[in-house]
């Protein structure tokens, strides 16, 4: 099978028989659910875990755990080497540096990180350094109306502290927005632009490219949330060529607990520090302290090590496979969800159209039963499903539903899958008696 | 189907998600809340009216947004309110909120309950337990606003 539209068609998707190999590594997907075999269709919530990213970590902590970047003995210098061996696997995934990798305890943080290093420079820390990130009235903040609220609430923060004023690139009816969507939006007076790489909700593609050129040519800076892009495409953000990008390990197969912030290296060692304390001086007194370079300046106290350790071996898990063809497989299986969700009646699915690239997700409405009760009645056939506005009320309010259902797929998931979700869907509106 | 979904999604609930009672908003109120379900977005207005010069409860009034479990357990409220004291009302309250936390252990009591008896399966989804409380959490709510009114 080839589809041309995301330029995927030279690669070859991962095979059935691949993905049953697979999965032998991940013991949670053979849990029995209600009576039935899991099918765990939730990996945009938070992914699985297989058997070699939990034993770096359990190995980590039998044989090399030790506090990082202090103490003499050999376990402090064993722990030291593996965590920032691993922030150089995972700074390798996204093309960066290794002191443009900063770890954090989730994306939000990452974000929240970036936007209280915006109000700070306001408040006049960081000196002449911290100019450029310094905001006042009359400036302006641009995010979709598609975002997560992890990247919509702190620029609200932002602007709250600064006086500058958060604005937003509309989407349509499907839930989509297009460059010049965002080109009316963005202007002379935007200091920053946010938005997702990939829609958590509608799985929309964003033109990254195009919206960077825009903000270069406003002199504004780039925030780009890869949550929902990181686990499952290849990623080059030089290329991409944005200021900031935000991850979460517990996506893409790694540990909750730990989360990434990217940032080009001249910027973070401008960005005042969001979180102080230990671990990211260099001098201390009474009176004032001296912070260190980059990524040292951002992690203040103690660091989720072990949880780290583990998201480099999910990155060099995700690596042997190949994320092209990590990226090819979820293609199919979206198109796969959207042929048989077409074929239900009172389905409607949000998101691009059927032929136009999109991640490997389907969110949809069910007409007259709620998408809780949806889900409720998936998850008594072992189809485990995200329900609710998926942390994006305004994107819902604009759609104009409360909740939807959400089936995302991964690298573990079976066409076999899909279609036993399909066949849920279409029994749903038939047992809560709603009528055509 | 699981005996347990069939009990979570008993016929008289499912009636009760459609045929809706007290699903209508009121001129005038002795309180009103609002109520959400944060994490789902499920949300109610809640209207509570006394018969005048009384701690009799006259009506419940509501309009809402929500699963069939929720707005179901509206609608069985504002049935089962009129005529209740406050005390007996929040007694009741109290029993609903005591089954559903039971995870399927104990038996309710049907006298207090009455038709309320039929969200005992949902004790058995500890995620579904917030959408039955959602009416019966606004009411409680708007009790208290009365009797602040009274203080």
């Amino acid at each position: 099978m080839s589809l041309s539209v995301a330029g995927t068609a030279t690669i070859a998707p991962l095979t059935e028989a691949e993905v049953a190999r697979i999965r032998a590594d991940f013991p949670a997907l053979a849990e029995i659910v209600n009576g039935e075999p899991l099918a765990y269709l939730d990996s945009g919530a938070t992914a699985q875990r297989p058997q070699q990213v939990l034993d770096a970590e359990v190995d980590f902590l039998k044989h090399s755990n030790g506090a990082v970047h202090r103490g003499a003995h050999t376990l402090a210098g064993l722990a030291t080497e593996a965590y920032e061996a691993a922030r150089e696997t995972v700074a390798a995934f996204v093309g960066a540096d290794a002191e443009e990798i900063v770890w954090t305890s989730n994306a939000t943080d990452a974000l929240n990180l970036v936007a209280h290093g915006f109000i700070n420079a306001t408040a006049g820390r960081g000196g002449a350094a911290a100019q450029r990130f310094v905001l006042s009235p009359g400036d302006e903040i641009v995010v979709t109306e598609a975002e997560h609220h992890a990247n919509i609430v702190p620029w609200q923060e932002v602007a709250a502290h600064t006086g500058a004023t958060l604005r937003f690139v509309p989407v349509d009816d499907n839930g989509i927005w297009t460059v010049a969507d965002a080109a009316a939006v963005i202007t002379e007076s935007t200091k920053i632009v946010a938005f997702s790489h990939v829609s958590n909700v509608t799985g929309f593609i964003a033109p990254v490219e195009e919206v960077v050129a825009l903000a270069r040519a406003a002199g504004a800076l780039v925030v780009l949330d890869v949550c929902q892009s990181a686990p499952h495409r290849a990623l080059d953000l030089r290329t991409l060529d944005v200021d900031f990008a935000a991850f979460s390990g517990h996506k893409m197969l790694g540990p909750t607990g730990i989360g990434v912030l990217y940032g080009r290296k001249e910027l973070l060692n401008a960005l005042p520090p969001f979180r102080t304390g230990g671990s990211m001086i260099e001098t201390v007194t009474m009176m004032s302290s001296t912070f260190m370079p980059a990524p040292q300046r951002f992690e203040a106290g103690t660091q989720p090590v072990s949880q780290a350790i583990a998201l480099a071996e999910a990155v060099r898990y995700l690596n042997a496979i190949g994320l092209d063809r990590i990226e090819a497989r979820e293609e199919q299986l979206a198109d796969r969800m959207l042929a048989g969700l077409a074929e239900i009646p009172g389905i409607r699915v949000v998101g691009p159209a059927r032929g136009v690239a999109r991640a490997g997700l389907a969110s949809f409405d069910v007409d007259g039963v709620h998408a809780h009760d949806v889900g409720q009645f998936l998850d008594d056939k072992g189809i485990a499903v995200r329900v609710g506005h998926h942390c994006t009320q305004p994107l819902h309010r604009r759609l104009g539903l409360t909740a939807t259902t959400r089936a995302s797929a991964y690298v573990y998931t079976t066409e076999a899958e899909v279609d036993r979700f399909l066949a849920a869907v279409a029994g749903v509106r038939p047992y809560f008696g709603v009528s055509e | 189907m699981s005996d347990a979904l069939s009990g979570l999604y008993q016929q008289v609930i499912l009636d009760h998600s459609k045929q809706r009672s007290g699903d209508r908003l009121l001129e005038r109120a002795d309180a009103t809340r609002f109520e959400r379900n944060p994490s789902c977005g499920d949300e109610i207005t809640l209207q509570f009216v006394l018969k005048p010069g009384t701690d009799i409860v006259e009506e419940i009034a509501w309009q809402g947004n929500g699963c069939s479990i929720s707005m179901a357990s509206a609608s069985v409220l504002s049935q089962l309110a009129p005529g209740l004291t406050v005390m007996e009302l929040q007694a009741t309250i109290d029993e609903f909120r005591t089954m559903l936390r039971s995870k399927g252990v104990g038996e309710p009591d049907e006298d207090v309950l009455g038709d309320a008896v039929v969200f005992q399966g949902v004790s058995k989804y500890v995620m579904r337990v917030k959408c039955a409380m959602l009416a019966w959490v606004a009411t409680e709510g708007t009790m208290a606003d009365v009797a602040r009114a009274r203080d």
